[in-house]
């Protein structure tokens, strides 16, 4: 529903981040604060989830590391996130990918979407 | 007291603090303008106030004749809201305009407004009772227990916890910390909730 305060919204949201879907590899770098000093870090991973609207959409991406699953939300339209790089686009047929986390090995890769 | 301003509670958002990065939750409120209608004084009226009218030319307001010849002295044509403010306020005359302009330098506010009616709820909502088991045998559920002894008094003290009407009654929430103002659309930001629903009129202090 349209409300008189959309545009505070909408000054806030990012128009800088690519367009991903669930399944998509996406490269994420992280404005991290240490002490006084920034860095970037960079979390690589699968979009398992895109979630809400606005200014509180998210993001969950998923990713495997040392044989440990680990899954980060990071709301989409952050300061924190310095820029999103789209790695790879997976071919999926759901909008959510929970059933990834009951899946190892061979069988939780996902084929990737080649547009020819 | 510093200046106040009455206003309508549009909705909740969310902003991203450019300093910390953090989510900052903000209600929305369209404060104003406001209409100085009449000034107390104390010689006169006991005490100082200011007498706001909130004027809303989106929403048309009935306005009776007695009203007519209330607000004839400044000028308005309608209030949709009309609230005074405690304090003596000596650059403001009768027909001055009160806009978010005014609180250009405040940082934090009191908002006052009508909270949300919740209609009869039992003494665990409503009083934050504990309530007893649900299980293991217990038939003691969401009732209030004893409400006082028997034989002396003879009766139930008056103010007794008890169930009924809760909600509806005229709540302040203090010190919000105010997050922006954009004055052209006359909106005001404020960190935090605020009493009442959506549309419901607020009174605003600055302070």
């Amino acid at each position: 529903m349209p409300q008189p305060f959309d545009h505070i919204e909408k000054e806030q949201l990012r128009t800088d981040l690519p367009v991903f879907k669930s399944g998509d590899t996406v490269r994420i770098h992280v404005k991290v604060r240490e002490g006084d000093k920034e860095r970037i870090q960079v979390f690589q991973g699968t979009v398992i989830a895109r979630k809400h609207g606005g200014i509180r959409e998210t993001v969950t991406v998923r990713k495997i590391s040392s044989g440990i699953g680990v899954e980060r939300i990071f709301p989409l339209h952050s300061p924190i996130i310095d820029k999103i790089e789209l790695v790879q686009e997976g071919k999926v047929r759901r909008a959510k990918l929970y059933y990834l986390r009951d899946l190892k090995g061979k069988k939780a890769r996902i084929t990737e979407l080649r547009r020819d | 007291m510093k200046i106040g301003i009455l206003g309508r509670k549009l909705g909740v958002n969310q902003l991203f603090d450019p300093e910390s990065r953090e989510v900052v939750p903000v209600t929305i409120i369209k404060a104003g303008p406001c209409l100085v209608l009449q000034k107390k004084s104390k010689d006169k009226d006991g005490y100082n106030a200011l007498q706001l009218g909130l004027i809303e030319t989106d929403r048309k307001k009935k306005v009776n004749k007695p009203l007519q010849g209330h607000l004839k002295a400044s000028g308005a044509g309608s209030a949709s809201y009309i609230r005074e403010i405690r304090g003596e306020f000596p650059d403001l005359a009768v027909g001055s305009h009160v806009t978010l302009e005014n609180f250009q330098d405040v940082k934090m506010v009191d908002v006052i407004g009508t909270s949300k009616g919740k209609g009869f709820q039992g003494v665990v909502v409503r009083h934050g009772f504990g309530g007893g088991a649900a299980t293991h045998g217990s038939m003691f559920h969401r009732a209030p227990g004893s409400i006082g002894a028997s034989s002396y008094p003879s009766r139930v003290f008056k103010g007794t916890k008890m169930g009924g009407r809760m909600g509806g009654v005229r709540v302040t929430t203090k010190n919000l910390t105010v997050s922006r103002i954009d004055a052209e659309n006359g909106l005001i930001l404020l960190k935090g909730s605020v009493p009442g629903p959506k549309n419901g009129f607020v009174i605003i202090h600055g302070l």
